[in-house]
């Protein structure tokens, strides 16, 4: 039923009236938001990621065959979007584990010293994950947002990404190795 | 050790981030403003714009060959055959030995 609710959006945007186009950014725009926030820091980049998404997917519209549903196509090219972002906002590796907040440094310090203890404060971790993630190159960064904290398929990036799985096996395993060394960097800077 | 330990703790809190999918407000309106104002997309604009930006290399690389071929010195029986009859004698190398072209 919402398949088809698309569908009849969609084919009124091809006949010519754009205007059939905002229910379908109203109903989507969440979604592509949580992408976004995922390869994207500050606000500004995310607006204008998303921004870029609804725009590509107006003029991409004629190549949506309507074979599988209009969600899985549009976060498709989210995920693409979110990709061409990073490539062209590369961080230098360098920038990013110099001053650690004091939050940041207290769980790494209990962590480090007893590994085993599941106290968490869950806030500073994911600042810390957000630095390792930033400091990997586009393609591991994608590929571990999505198989290590997504939890998709191996099938499933494939599908998204347009990689075959085979390359996204071997990305995988580039990308693990890549943020194994992060880690330890990030360890060792510790108690230099 | 500690460092695979520290990574699975990093991946564990990565995962337990809600999704965040709040929207500026009016953030659709401001979308819909661009694709009102987006002309429509000529296909054959980019392929033209290619073919312009190569014309002028191509008549430069025509002009620079062309005065090579004139000021060069012509040396040798080969030299003196006429431009055109070289021209015919390569074209038409393939059929005069078809045998040698396979």
């Amino acid at each position: 039923m919402e398949r088809d609710t698309d569908a009849e959006y969609i084919a009124k945007v091809r006949q010519g009236d754009p205007a059939s186009f905002e229910p379908l950014v109203l109903k989507y725009q969440p979604r592509v938001f949580a992408t976004a926030r995922r390869y994207a820091r500050r606000e500004d980049e995310v607006a204008d990621i998303v921004q870029d998404v609804f725009i590509k997917a107006y003029q991409k519209l004629d190549s949506f065959r309507g074979d599988a549903p209009f969600e899985h196509w549009l976060m498709r090219l989210a995920v693409h979007t979110c990709y061409d972002h990073l490539r062209r906002h590369q961080r230098r590796p360098e920038s990013t584990f110099t001053e650690l907040t004091d939050d940041e440094n207290d769980w790494l310090d209990r962590t480090l010293a007893a590994p085993e203890d599941t106290s968490e404060d869950t806030d500073a971790a994911r600042a810390l994950v957000q630095r390792l993630l930033e400091m990997l190159p586009p393609p591991a960064r994608l590929v571990i947002t999505l198989l290590e904290i997504e939890r998709r398929s191996v099938k499933e990036i494939a599908e998204i990404t347009g990689w075959s799985p085979t390359l996204v096996k071997v990305r995988a395993f580039r990308a693990r190795a890549e943020m194994r060394k992060c880690v330890e960097r990030l360890a060792r800077d510790k108690y230099l | 050790m500690k460092t695979a330990k520290l990574e699975q703790k990093l991946l564990a809190a990565a995962r337990t981030v809600p999704a965040d999918d709040r929207v500026p407000y009016a953030f659709e309106k401001g979308i819909m403003a661009r694709i009102r104002d987006l002309r429509p997309v000529d296909r054959w604009a980019g392929w033209s714009r290619l073919l312009w930006q190569a014309a002028v290399p191509c008549v430069a690389l025509t002009v620079v060959l062309s005065a090579l071929a004139v000021s060069l010195p012509a040396t040798g029986q080969k030299a003196q055959t006429p431009l055109d009859v070289q021209f015919e004698t390569v074209v038409y190398a393939a059929m005069d030995y078809p045998e040698g072209s396979w």
